[in-house]
């Protein structure tokens, strides 16, 4: 009986650890793929996002946000996230191969 | 030996029963794998069950469609226009079983949300732990005074919905004379792509001025004036199809005459060659089988809009252009609330709550030449305050169009035709 509790109680740390089964920026970021194509990698004119740097997602994202960066569209897009969620975002993206 | 109640309740103490019970719960009585079944394979339900499965593994995902083929309806101007064919919007389904979905070709004939059940033409029922109801929408062909009639003579064609009507019109536009009149009725919001008739009138403009430019548009809008992109559509038509286009707002199509070939609104009678008539809408009728077809009007589906489950019915989600929203109704929206909705019922069917903050961005482009094109895009982030997603801001509309955006537009219909499909 005592194995069952602890195993019992090791699961409930594990379901505790993960709140959501979908991470936030996953979920965020799937946003993304309407346009960037699916699991970022696009066919065509508009760029792939899958595998680029953490750092560089961020920085064009806030550049695009403050006007520092040209865009044709993404200038409204980034205007509506926060910086919090840029970094969500491009965490996750940076790791799509 | 056993787990007994008590023994469960000692770890409740420990704070975890609650999601271990619900964890239970979500598997079903049976120890079974939760069943959730999605109806419509179009932009929002097949991206639904794509990332049901792709989130929830042991989900059992079954997806019914009628039709063989997904027909796109973004994009199909193009083919009205003259710049494509039937095939370029016409997929195929075999890429989604990759996915583990179970994919049913069959019509849905009634839904009972109390035994959770949705049975089929073919004589089949499926049951549900949650259901997602994406069937796009309904064409209110009955509110137009002979639209029936002179549809079924193919005389009138909404092409709304795309598919046979689409390739007809085509049809129309290429035997219409030089010097012929082609009208467009244009509904009161809210309706399907609100930026779409007037994308319309641009690529059939396009097509005219080039073979047959002795030809006339008349547009009859039951809005006060154009409804999305004004700028950019106003600019076209001045631009490069000067005198064409004779727009007119708050002129509702009342009636339609096939056989005098007229097109009826309350100040005129408008003989017409071509006659392009679009009916209002309203959510699809699988809506009004579940009874989730509850706004005050009757028209559309109030959802939850963290899980876009029904306000009326449990286990039931709507997703798509059938909800009621102040969002506009686009396929590009309708796969953000396929995502946002199938983790949703990830979380939910394991007993926790879905995302209490969901924020997704609406791309819309609209080619307004065979080399010129515009969008308009906007970040839409959910308030509970309100319960509803409100504009987050910074977004906005092209004022002109240009080769950059004509050249997105087409990688943006590729790319979402893969996101949805493959």
């Amino acid at each position: 009986m005592h194995k069952i509790l602890i195993l019992l109680a090791a699961s409930a740390t594990l379901l505790s650890a993960n709140a959501f089964a979908v991470d936030r920026g996953e979920l965020l970021a799937s946003s993304c793929m309407s346009c960037h194509g699916p699991g970022g990698k696009s066919k065509g004119a508009i760029p792939s996002l899958a595998g680029l740097e953490k750092g560089y997602i961020v920085k064009s994202l806030q550049d695009f946000k403050s006007g520092a960066r040209p865009a044709s569209v993404m200038q409204r897009h980034a205007k509506g996230y926060t910086d919090e969620e840029f970094a969500l975002m491009a965490d996750y993206l940076s790791k799509l191969k | 030996m056993s787990i007994t109640r008590r023994d469960f309740l000692k770890v409740s103490g420990m704070g975890a029963a609650s999601a271990l019970l619900a964890g239970c719960a979500g598997m079903g009585a049976s120890g079974a794998k939760p069943k959730v079944v999605v109806v419509g394979a179009g932009y929002g339900g097949a991206t639904c069950a794509k990332y049901l499965r792709k989130w929830g593994p042991n989900i059992e995902v079954t997806l019914i469609e009628p039709n063989d083929k997904f027909v796109s309806c973004p994009r199909s101007n193009l083919v009205i226009g003259g710049l494509r064919n039937m095939d370029y919007l016409t997929h195929g389904y075999d890429n989604l079983a990759k996915h583990g979905i179970k994919m049913v070709k069959d019509m849905v004939v009634a839904i009972d949300p109390a035994k959770r059940t949705v049975t089929t033409k073919g004589g089949h029922t499926f049951g549900y732990d949650r259901l997602v109801l994406a069937p796009g929408i309904d064409v209110r062909t009955d509110t137009v005074k002979g639209f029936q009639e002179a549809e079924a003579a193919s005389k009138v064609v909404h092409a709304w919905k795309a598919g046979p009507q689409t390739a007809l019109l085509r049809k129309q536009l290429e035997s219409m004379a030089d010097g012929g009149v082609f009208v467009m009725g244009i509904p009161g919001t809210p309706y399907r792509c609100p930026p779409g008739p007037y994308e319309r009138i641009s690529l059939v403009a396009n097509y005219l001025k080039k073979h047959k430019p002795k030809s006339k548009i008349i547009v009859l809008d039951s809005n006060p004036d154009i409804v999305s992109k004004k700028p950019l559509f106003t600019w076209a038509w001045n631009t490069f199809y000067p005198g064409m286009v004779e727009y007119r707002g708050t002129n509702a199509v009342t009636g339609v005459d096939g056989n005098r070939m007229v097109v009826s609104t309350e100040f005129d009678d408008i003989k017409a060659d071509v006659m392009n008539v679009v009916p209002r809408q309203r959510a699809g009728e699988l809506c009004a089988m579940a009874g989730v077809r509850n706004d005050a009007g009757g028209n559309w589906c109030t959802v939850n809009f963290t899980s876009f489950e029904s306000t009326a019915v449990p286990n039931v989600h709507i997703i798509g252009d059938s909800i009621s929203a102040a969002l506009p109704k686009s396929g590009h929206m309708a796969t953000n609330h396929a995502k946002v909705c199938a983790a949703a019922i990830v979380e939910l069917l394991a007993g926790r709550q879905p995302e209490a903050a969901p924020v997704f961005a609406n791309t819309c482009y609209s080619d307004t030449s065979d080399t010129t094109g515009g969008h308009v895009a906007n970040v839409y982030r959910y308030s509970a305050e309100k319960k509803a997603y409100v504009d987050a801001g910074g977004g906005g509309a092209t004022p002109q169009g240009d080769e950059l955006n004509h050249a997105y537009a087409e990688s943006w219909a590729q790319n979402i035709w893969a996101e949805v499909l493959s």
